[in-house]
């Protein structure tokens, strides 16, 4: 078999675009496995769903979606069979063309309101987190009364109090509010829709505007086009409910939009309201800025006060991308950061091995240099100079296996170069893991072959294999059941934030010590 | 193909752990996106503070960009707004643009300036734009078409 030649480059380690290398990754995975790689969104933390292999992202209950797109569907399918024909007939064929154009934009703002990321922010690394805790610790509160966790910032001379969130893991930026229905934390927080069935937030803000506004244009166009229809049926003396009979769907129609249209007209102005003011509905219901609080005047920092420049900058504004990389692929940590640990521990044995051999041989020269001990020193020398060599061999051997081992994939430690030697047998007693010896997170990063993709150097056969097979199928059921107890008890177990959470580097602070060793002698139990 | 040998007892002479120093954001200015040029105390002499700060100034400018709020970025709004949004389906936004070219600034840094001092700057893009993170002490390679690159130690 050959290298691989395919670009395995550490998204985390270097900042070179990550979307164009995931494609790759998959199609020769794919290519040479015919297994799929797990995509990011299949992990994702929040109670989000996710369709079409994560281009598309909805919130945990559809709400009331499905009745929202039924209604507009109904009202305009049958105002376009009932009384467009007439209307054709008798005013102008603009009106079903300005009924279409705009029943097009109201379904199409309200796909893309709720199929889009509102804005979620990823949570935070386990790295991250760490860091967070030790500045809040030196800020000097103490360990047992849960400290307050805010931090106050200033924002155009006003000061501001950042909130942390203790499920993301972080200092909610400015204008960042959790959602409990997603259970993410969504960059300019309006508010969740069931209507839409999604958050409303940074990103997704102008569709549902444009969503609400064409739908009170279209709600009012039907009603008054229905109007119109009933109104020049009803003429000349023929009476409304003769009207009604000819057309009673006219009459639904009525209905439906009479109803709607206050509340769908009530929304609209409330938005333009908040666009103009560059508000949230979050920050309006809580009234973070009408200066509840006395003596100063607490206006809104981020407004400009200017109402143009104020919708201008919310509707027209850039459009940032999504902080979630939904269909990135996941670099699968837990398999291979396991197997950096056999491979590291096997050499770090072998090298003490070697160690305790050399001092013992220092030793035993040194002794023999006195006359009675004399011959069987000289044979138990020759012994340990013997053993000497097969352990310099051995890490040698060892060492040079790892660094040329080609084969960086996100997979299965059961996959081999054969261009590697086998210098692991897992029958070797230096492959015994030992509990005691805590994996040297310095190592760990650098025996890495090809970013973070480690490579496996056991030997092929059949037996290791199946065992690297049990091994990997036991650490897709943990990682299966720990991301689905993950969102509800919020496991702080540093083992499965490092299985689960978006690239983190394998090098874990002494902190996450313990943890990672957990999760890797359950996985050496399997082994062996 | 180049292939590196990796010495174990050369990695253990260097026992320090990976560490990672990240940058906050600067809130000062609003919600836009930008990054304290305070100097980490935990850089400490690694790195010289003027080019730290010329790093952070130049991302900092760079999110300004892509972030402005002016003719290019209404008329994109607008065109978006009447072509129901399509637009994004096939064209670029201006902000991932700025975002691409960020990325290839960073890298270019890494490589002329971080690498060297044996650090490692990574995209806050995947930080979820939160901090702009520094990495000591790890070995990152490279795995390109025809060698491998040690890029840093």
């Amino acid at each position: 078999m050959k290298h691989c030649e395919y670009q395995q480059i550490d998204p985390q380690a270097l900042s070179t675009p990550t979307p164009t290398l995931p494609p790759q990754h998959a199609v020769v995975q794919e290519e040479k496995k015919g297994e799929t790689a797990r995509r990011k969104w299949e992990v994702f933390p929040g109670k989000n769903r996710f369709y079409c292999d994560g281009r598309i992202i909805v919130a945990q209950q559809s709400g009331v979606l499905p009745l929202t797109l039924g209604l507009i569907l109904v009202t305009t399918v049958l105002f376009f069979v009932f009384d467009c024909p007439f209307l054709l007939k008798h005013l102008t064929v603009f009106i079903p063309a300005i009924g279409g154009v705009l029943f097009v934009f109201v379904v199409i703002s309200l796909l893309q309101t709720s199929f889009t990321d509102p804005g979620i922010l990823p949570r935070a690394t386990p790295d991250e987190a760490a860091d967070i805790e030790k500045q809040i610790d030196n800020s000097g509160s103490s360990t047992y009364r849960p400290p307050p966790r805010t931090k106050e910032v200033m924002i155009n001379q006003q000061v501001v109090k950042l909130k942390y969130c203790f499920t993301c893991k972080m200092f909610r930026p400015p204008r960042t509010s959790h959602c409990s229905l997603c259970d993410n934390c969504v960059e300019r927080f309006d508010h969740h829709c069931p209507w839409v069935g999604n958050c409303v937030g940074k990103r997704n803000y102008r569709f549902f505007y444009t969503f609400i506004v064409s739908l009170s244009f279209l709600t009012v166009f039907i009603f008054g086009c229905v109007a119109t229809h009933l109104a020049l049926r009803a003429q000349g003396g023929r009476g409304l409910m003769f009207a009604l009979q000819e057309s009673p769907a006219s009459a639904v129609e009525l209905v439906i939009c009479f109803f709607s249209v206050w509340s769908i007209l009530g929304l609209s102005g409330f938005h333009t309201y908040l666009v103009a003011s560059n508000l949230t509905t979050n920050e309006d219901i809580k009234g973070s800025w009408s200066g509840k609080s006395g003596t100063e005047d607490t206006g809104n920092p981020y407004s400009y006060n200017n109402i143009i420049t104020n919708c201008c900058s919310v509707l027209c504004g850039p459009m940032p991308p999504s902080l979630i990389d939904r269909r990135g692929f996941m670099p699968v940590e837990e398999s291979s950061q396991t197997v950096a640990t056999e491979v590291e521990l096997a050499a770090k044995n072998e090298i003490n091995v070697c160690q305790l051999v050399l001092c013992l041989s220092v030793f035993v020269c040194m002794a023999h240099h006195h006359p009675p001990l004399g011959g069987q020193l000289s044979g138990l020398c020759s012994v340990l100079c013997w053993l000497m060599s097969k352990c310099t061999q051995g890490t040698k051997d060892l060492l040079e296996s790892a660094s040329r081992s080609p084969c960086p994939q996100a997979g299965k430690p059961q996959t081999v170069s054969t261009s590697c030697p086998d210098s692991i047998d897992p029958a070797d007693p230096a492959v015994t893991f030992n509990p005691d010896v805590t994996s040297d997170p310095v190592a760990v990063p650098s025996l890495k072959c090809g970013g973070r993709h480690h490579s496996h150097t056991t030997s092929p056969p059949d037996e290791p294999r199946q065992l690297h097979h049990h091994h990997n199928r036991h650490h897709k059921t943990r990682s299966a059941r720990s991301s689905s107890k993950r969102a509800a008890l919020h496991i702080s177990n540093p083992a499965y934030n490092v299985s689960l959470s978006p690239p983190t580097s394998p090098g874990l602070g002494p902190s996450h010590g313990t943890g990672a060793e957990e999760h890797v002698r359950d996985s050496f139990a399997t082994l062996h | 193909m180049a292939t590196e040998f990796h010495n174990l007892q050369e990695l253990r002479q260097s026992p320090s752990l990976a560490t990672k120093v990240f940058i906050q954001r600067d809130y000062s200015e609003g919600t836009v996106c930008r990054f304290q040029i305070k100097f980490p105390s935990e850089l400490g002499s690694r790195i010289e503070r003027t080019l730290f700060e010329d790093t952070v100034k130049t991302l900092n400018t760079y999110y300004a960009e892509a972030e402005k709020v002016g003719g290019q970025s209404y008329m994109e709004g607008c065109l978006a707004c009447a072509t129901a949004y399509f637009i994004f389906l096939c064209m670029e936004t201006r902000y991932e643009k700025v975002l691409k070219k960020i990325s290839g600034y960073i890298q270019e840094q890494n490589e002329k300036i971080y690498a060297p001092r044996g650090l490692l700057l990574t995209d806050p893009v995947e930080r979820g734009m939160r901090v702009v993170s520094f990495l000591s002490n790890t070995l990152i390679y490279c795995h390109g078409r025809s060698s491998y690159q040690k890029l840093a130690i």
